[in-house]
């Protein structure tokens, strides 16, 4: 890790001290690009009592950021959180009044340009003007790093097919921007729990090497980073497991300790949930092994992990450790593959599900030897299916007077995935009968690879940025 | 408690004995089964083994299925291996992260004591 701009302004934290043993508070406030975007309120008035903490906003999902990297080639000063005037714009004054600093990903494809939007959105308020660091490094896209690349995946596809390559960057650049005094951290690809353990590891001074440490910030950040996730949001089944406000469901904040052990909770006044039930679909969610979490800040280790509540919607973790970082960080490779066709039409009544199953096959038999086609019969049997259509062929689906034909496939060329389409749009008139409600859609495909490389090919830093006037 | 003398056994679906969520990585699905109890736990993890589980995904053609056990949370995370047509990007199901097999799994019939079974119907846990 190395900065390049040290901000002139004298740092809050001084470098290596720890700020004490206070706890420290950092709420979630989206869990996806594509979240809520009036989550941030709630928890930035919870912070705001509590005198202070972090507001993360977790926006990179696998595919975002390919798809900002495509907002940036339209229009260089784009490619950063489509939403963020939303999300920032209505607490900007509070977290800036109220010592709260913003760390998020929201950067994607262009932190930079994140940043001088923020700063437009502070001017715009009459706001002073907010000390943003950026991280940088995450993405590899230059010619020699593509080259590298995938010469490491041992892929033969044309670099100029790749729409973007990131490494997930860890909590060290963070920590040290906020250690340096940044009001606001915004990055690209980072590890999503790395947006909770730099904050930590800033406030407490822990060291990097900590692991034990490092593991228990990590898992802090892991139930933050899917927002609701863990504060009843996808948790709720009527009649079993109900979560009341589902409409205003709280966004999570986590009261993290000197010791790493933390509790978790949601704002006043919100909907949603927390004991250890939705405390525990979380801590699993997206784990493999629980004794090896990786990420680029520790292998962290949950396998003597417990969730105990401590209260009306609270719950408290512990018995987390972790073990030393893995050697190389995962790297996403993002590539134009082709198009993604779908079209459906629906059937109702009599004989629906027959209807719509002679619809399918009379299109496999129209176009099925031009491409592989995936048919559903949404009402019967879509979701559970496996492409091939093999619990399909085993009779699975279920009668149904309500059916909607769907016909998917992808194909390199265009012209071929567009015969869905097609061929969906004409049974309109060619039948069977009683068919309506023709949608289609075709868009580009984007694939991903995956790798790792070594640390030292990924030169990742941070830097205080100034803003620009037009 | 016998579980082996089907008169004092019943079949319910393992939404009765537990909740779960599912989770992606890749062409991999991850999903966990959280017992509602201490009991359920205990008959789980005698039943719900990761050949069971293999068996009941067949048809996805899992290439491996990993049990992890976490008896301090009374849950397990099953790790399967090439279930998802290739993943979010691949695959053309509607459901390309496979969410909706956290719900696949919670109908899998597990053998419960009567008496126990008595405790299981469907019900509002607080």
């Amino acid at each position: 890790m190395h900065t390049e701009i040290r901000d002139p302004m004298a740092s809050r934290f001084p470098l290596g001290e720890p700020k004490g043993l206070k706890p420290l508070y950092v709420g979630c406030a989206t869990g996806f690009s594509g979240d809520r975007t009036d989550g941030a309120g709630p928890v930035v008035d919870a912070l705001i009592a509590l005198g202070g903490g972090v507001l993360n906003f977790e926006t990179l999902a696998e595919r975002t950021l390919a798809l900002a990297q495509l907002e940036k080639r339209k229009n260089p000063a784009l490619g950063y959180e489509p939403l963020l005037d939303d999300l920032v714009g209505p607490v900007l004054k509070r977290c800036l009044d109220h010592n709260i600093q913003i760390v998020s990903n929201f950067g994607a494809a262009n932190p930079q340009a994140c940043a001088q939007r923020i700063f437009a959105l502070a001017r715009a308020q009459g706001l002073r003007t907010p000390r943003i660091a950026v991280v940088h490094g995450d993405d590899l896209t230059k010619p020699e790093q593509l080259t590298f690349l995938l010469k490491r995946l041992g892929s033969d596809i044309d670099p100029k097919r790749v729409v973007s390559a990131n490494a997930y960057l860890g909590a060290g650049e963070i920590a040290q921007a906020l250690k340096d005094g940044a009001d606001i951290v915004v990055t690209g690809r980072v590890s999503d729990p790395s947006l909770t353990l730099g904050p930590a590891i800033a406030h407490f001074g822990w060291s990097m090497q900590d692991w034990h440490l490092m593991g228990c910030g990590t898992m802090a950040g892991h139930m933050l980073e899917c927002g609701t996730q863990v504060t009843g949001g996808y948790y709720s089944v009527p009649g079993q497991k109900s979560v009341p406000g589902m409409d205003c469901i709280g966004f999570p904040i986590a009261e993290i300790r000197a010791d790493g052990t933390f509790s978790v909770f949601k704002a006043a006044n919100t909907g949603g949930r927390v004991d250890d039930r939705t405390g525990r679909e979380q801590i699993l969610y997206e784990v493999h092994d629980p004794a090896r979490y990786l990420t680029p800040d520790v292998v962290a280790d949950i396998t003597q992990a417990t969730i105990t509540r401590e209260g009306q919607d609270r719950i408290l973790v512990q018995g987390i450790t972790g073990h030393q970082r893995p050697d190389e960080l995962k790297v996403n490779v993002c590539y134009d593959n082709g198009y993604f066709a779908e079209a459906e039409i629906s059937y109702a009544g009599f004989q629906a599900k027959e209807r719509a199953a002679l619809a399918g096959e009379t299109i496999r038999k129209r176009i099925g030897h031009l491409l592989p086609l995936r048919v559903d019969l949404i009402g019967a049997l879509s979701i559970f299916g496996d492409d091939a259509g093999e619990l399909m062929a085993q009779g699975y689906a279920g009668a149904s007077r309500d059916v909607r034909l769907r016909v998917a496939g992808v194909h390199l060329q265009k012209e071929i995935a567009e015969k869905i389409l097609r061929e969906v749009t004409a049974l309109y008139c060619c039948g069977p009968a009683g068919g309506g409600g023709v949608r289609t859609s075709l868009r580009p495909r984007l694939d991903t690879l995956s790798c790792t490389i070594p640390r030292e090919a990924v030169p990742s830093g941070f830097s205080f940025v100034q803003e620009q006037r037009a | 408690m016998n579980t082996n003398n089907s008169a004092n056994t019943v079949e319910l679906p393992l939404y009765q004995l537990a909740h779960g969520r599912a989770g992606d990585k890749g062409n991999t699905s991850n999903i966990s089964v959280i017992a509602w109890d201490s009991a359920c736990f205990a008959l789980l993890v005698e039943q719900l083994t990761e050949a069971r589980v293999a068996q009941w995904f067949a048809y996805r053609h899992p290439t491996k299925v990993t049990r992890y056990v976490l008896p301090k949370l009374e849950a397990m995370n099953f790790v399967l291996e090439g279930v998802l047509d290739g993943g979010v990007n691949d695959a053309l199901n509607l459901d390309t992260h496979g969410k909706g097999l956290s719900f696949w799994m919670l109908d899998l019939p597990i053998t419960v004591p009567t008496a126990l079974a008595a405790t299981l119907e469907v019900k509002e846990y607080n």
